[in-house]
């Protein structure tokens, strides 16, 4: 790490975060209005647009039938350290157990409230008991506790989406050096895309801490491998020659590059939060046979998953320019390509494209993203914040949880 | 920060790298500074594509963003071009699928 690095972090403002009963603390305080079946979207919807420019934020998952996966991820989000507290909206007759997920809410000393549509008398009176419920309890999390927050309590993700061929040479060798430096603070770190890691296994092993973790890490992507194979997708063919890409290694480290130099603490899967400072990658894929497609539909799968594993923040790299925020967590949009930059620098809140004109390095950029991540935890918004983004998406899969050999510490 | 600094065409992505990439298109007879060094290119690169960062030896490692991508088939002088014909990858993959499309190894 260079020295103007170190002397960045050791300057750094002193953050405050909303102190949560469990100890780990957020970066915002959010309530979540969460819908737990389609039927009750709508009444969700509605609540929280009532509440535009307020830190209302909507949730759910569609689906009626029952997936242990799903309920997970309610369960975590609803308790991520940004999220201050959190109405439900149940239609009445969906089989997503909103007694659980309420009571898991409320042991955690969150304001948490479930609107039953078909007990309260329909829509209308759904909406105003929401909104009532809401306008409350923003003003109960407006007393939520502050401390100061050490970057070591951070948790940051990462994903790539809209990718093109400048992705891998200056936006993602970035984000790998920030998380060095984040590393290095004692922040715990998550990259994932397992599926396009294939040729690296072996590189990636090596840098386990424990052999056992090692020999996991190399699974996970023989799993991604055969996954994807099943679904038809081509992903793993050589890479494109013509565009420079001689190894099937090399195409791979495109994505792989994000995850820096440092050690790798622990394989987890979706809703297992680090409990300690390292490199973590996330398993996206499911286990078992293929049942629900693809892994992942979209970017904001991805990025949900990572909320549910703790991240404060996500570091989102693209080429193409994508656009996409999240709710619960702030996602911060860095640029790989120069020219996309210039043409939609409104959603972009780093230029990683001047790599690519030699008019920074890749360690300045990282420096610069570094900063970034302490401005966003600071308080200061991201620009897919700041328009208003607060995509989410949630869908069926299944997983077995994690071996004893996943998390050494 | 970059050491070959007063390049104007080639990106070092990583400190452990020995290949550096083509940021602007190369042409024959084109000038450049790698690590201090001036090379004269003899052919036609296009961006994105890989050039040596010095000489490497045959069977040696090629690095770039700091993860081995394979190994070089014969010896690259600093400045060539690293492609299909001098670069070759080390994996070996451990899996394949049987004709029921069952994982074996």
């Amino acid at each position: 790490m260079s020295s103007s690095s170190n002397s960045r972090s050791n300057n750094s403002p002193t953050l405050q975060g909303f102190l949560r009963s469990d100890g780990r603390k957020g970066i915002r305080n959010c309530i979540v209005v969460a819908y737990l079946v389609e039927c009750a979207h709508h009444v969700a919807r509605e609540i929280v647009d009532s509440f535009k420019a307020q830190q209302v934020h909507l949730i759910g998952f569609g689906g009626c039938y029952p997936n242990a996966y799903a309920d997970r991820m309610m369960n975590k989000l609803c308790t991520h350290p940004n999220v201050g507290g959190a109405l439900l909206l149940s239609l009445g007759c969906e089989s997503f157990n909103r007694h659980r997920l309420e009571e898991n809410i409320a042991k955690t000393g969150r304001p948490v409230s479930t609107v039953v549509i078909q007990q309260t008398g329909g829509t209308r009176k759904s909406v105003d008991a929401g909104k009532t419920w809401v306008e409350n309890a923003l003003r109960q999390i407006a007393e939520v506790p502050r401390a100061p927050l050490r970057v070591d309590e951070l948790v940051v993700g990462t994903v790539c989406g809209g990718s093109d061929a400048t992705s891998g040479i200056s936006a993602n060798p970035a984000v790998g050096r920030a998380f060095d430096m984040l590393v290095k603070q004692g922040a715990a770190t998550i990259f994932e895309e397992t599926g396009e890691m294939i040729g690296l296994e072996d590189v990636m092993s090596a840098r386990a801490i424990t052999p056992e973790l090692g020999h996991e890490l190399k699974r996970s992507v023989e799993k991604a491998a055969y996954y994807y194979k099943q679904m038809g997708h081509a992903s793993f063919a050589p890479g494109n020659a013509e565009g420079g890409l001689t190894t099937i290694e090399e195409k791979s480290i495109g994505a792989y590059c994000k995850s820096g130099d440092s050690p790798i603490s622990g394989l987890i899967k979706p809703g297992d939060i680090p409990r300690r400072g390292g490199l973590y990658l996330l398993d996206v894929v499911p286990d078992g046979e293929p049942r629900f497609g693809f892994p992942n539909i979209n970017d904001n799968a991805e990025i949900a998953e990572l909320i549910a594993c703790g991240s404060h923040v996500i570091l989102f790299t693209t080429g193409r320019g994508s656009v996409v925020g999240s709710a619960i967590s702030p996602v911060i949009k860095i640029c790989a390509n120069p020219e996309t930059y210039e043409r939609m620098s409104d959603d972009m809140d780093i230029n990683a494209g001047k790599i690519l004109r030699l008019e920074a390095s890749v360690d300045e950029v990282g420096e610069e993203i570094y900063g970034k991540v302490l401005d966003v935890a600071a308080g200061t918004q991201s620009c897919s914040e700041s328009l208003g983004h607060q995509e989410f998406v949630l869908t069926y899969k299944s997983f077995e949880p994690i071996g004893p050999a996943c998390l050494p510490v | 920060m970059q050491t070959e600094g007063k390049s104007r065409k080639l990106l070092r992505i990583h400190r452990d790298d020995n290949v550096l990439i083509v940021v602007a298109p190369i042409r024959p007879g084109d000038r450049d500074v790698i690590d201090g060094r001036e090379v004269v290119f003899t052919e036609s690169i296009a961006i994105g594509h890989k050039v040596a960062a010095g000489d490497i030896k045959a069977a040696e490692r090629v690095y770039k963003c700091g993860v081995p991508i394979g190994s070089a088939k014969e010896m690259i002088p600093g400045g060539a071009h690293i492609h299909l014909h001098n670069l070759k990858s080390d994996y070996i993959a451990t899996y394949t699928l049987d004709k029921d499309h069952v994982f074996v190894k």
